[in-house]
């Protein structure tokens, strides 16, 4: 599959690395030079240097014909903004968007984005764990405790 | 009447706002994240009107009261926190108007898909400012009317315009929009049937934005 992964932290450049080792074809959006190291010596993957949100550089990443996106940088508001461009604009169905903060996750799982929020994840695996418990969906795990009254 | 207005970033232009929306009896809340800038605000424009926080935390928009909220106005630097601020308070707090700041022009447009109508453009406004000096035969928008949905444009006719010796009756335009005004010689003339385009003539039209583009090709130089 052709993938594109924006934002080459600690998650984008795993999961870079790990799609590529397996024949995909990745291509990393990331804006600063200095991140890529943490793909390797060899890099596995086509990089674009540029800001993700900035049409002309989701142009060059070739987005329009990815088979997924992968919004993964470490700022929420940046992950939600592209997600919705990419989706919008540039007609891609499979989108996945990291999302540090619970409750922003929830809000926008609920209007229809793949939300994937660490804090969900890994409480909600330690739960499933302890209890020797199936692990559940990627999308079932979310913060009760911290639900929102509107 | 007195409206509850929450501005997000306590920036310039956020400050500025509050300043003047304060001196018309409306009730101000400015969101900052930045502790120093708020305490910086809060001599400025009194500590009531300032809360510190991040202005995309929905714990801090139930905080704020965005729930009872007229109008949130996001006008920080950054566009991708403008765009979540006002999503969330359309979506989550069902907040009634929303305005956002858009730095970056070409995401105008996301804004608006994404149902945010009103939204501001600095660069926008400043890049056609500059255009109107130098281009000819093109529309400039110069302002929208209806949430969006109406656009009032100019252009400047230069000699290779199709439309010059043209009366107004003569040309076909789209449909709903209409030439209102022109300027000549540095004053303005009403339009009439039998008012002919000149050379020189700065021509305001109004017309619906979805048909904008063909507007564009009826004042377009097509040599």
């Amino acid at each position: 599959m052709k993938v594109v992964i924006l934002g080459c932290g600690r998650s984008g450049a795993s999961l870079a690395v790990q799609l590529s080792s397996l024949g995909h074809t990745v291509t990393v959006i990331e804006r600063s030079p200095e991140s890529l190291r943490r793909l390797g010596k060899s890099y596995p993957c086509r990089i674009v240097l540029g800001n993700g949100l900035d049409l002309d550089t989701l142009e060059r990443a070739d987005v329009a014909n990815c088979d997924a996106f992968f919004a993964m940088t470490r700022g929420d508001n940046t992950n939600l903004m592209a997600a919705q461009i990419v989706k919008r604009n540039f007609k891609v169905e499979r989108v996945a968007v990291k999302v540090a903060d619970p409750l922003r996750s929830e809000a926008y799982r609920r209007l229809g984005l793949f939300t994937i929020n660490a804090a969900a994840l890994i409480s909600g695996m330690c739960r499933d764990w302890l209890l020797n418990a199936e692990f559940q969906p990627v999308d079932t795990y979310n913060v009760n405790a911290m639900e929102i009254e509107v | 009447m007195s409206m509850y207005i929450i501005i997000v970033g306590g920036g310039n232009v956020g400050i500025q706002l509050a300043k003047r929306l304060i001196a018309r009896n409306n009730e101000v809340l400015v969101l900052e994240k930045d502790v120093r800038q708020a305490q910086k605000l809060g001599n400025l424009i009194g500590d009531q009107h300032i809360l510190y926080g991040d202005g995309c935390d929905i714990l801090i928009q139930k905080e704020a009261g965005f729930k009872r909220a007229d109008i949130v106005v996001s006008v920080t630097g950054e566009d991708e926190d403008n765009l979540i601020c006002c999503q969330l308070a359309k979506e989550v707090w069902d907040v009634k108007r929303v305005v956002a700041r858009v730095n970056d022009p070409s995401h105008e447009e996301i804004f608006r898909e994404i149902g945010i109508d009103d939204t501001v453009s600095s660069t926008g406004i400043i890049f056609s400012l500059i255009d109107q000096q130098i281009a000819s035969d093109e529309l400039i928008p110069i302002g929208h009317l209806h949430r969006g949905h109406v656009e009032v444009v100019e252009s400047l006719l230069s000699e290779k315009s199709p439309l010059i010796g043209q009366a107004v009756r003569d040309i076909t335009l789209p449909q709903g929009s209409f030439i209102v005004y022109i300027f000549r010689g540095g004053t303005g003339q009403q339009v009439n049937g039998d008012t002919e385009f000149q050379p020189g003539d700065m021509v305001v039209a109004m017309v619906p934005t979805a048909r904008a583009e063909e507007l564009r090709t009826v004042f377009a130089d097509v040599s």
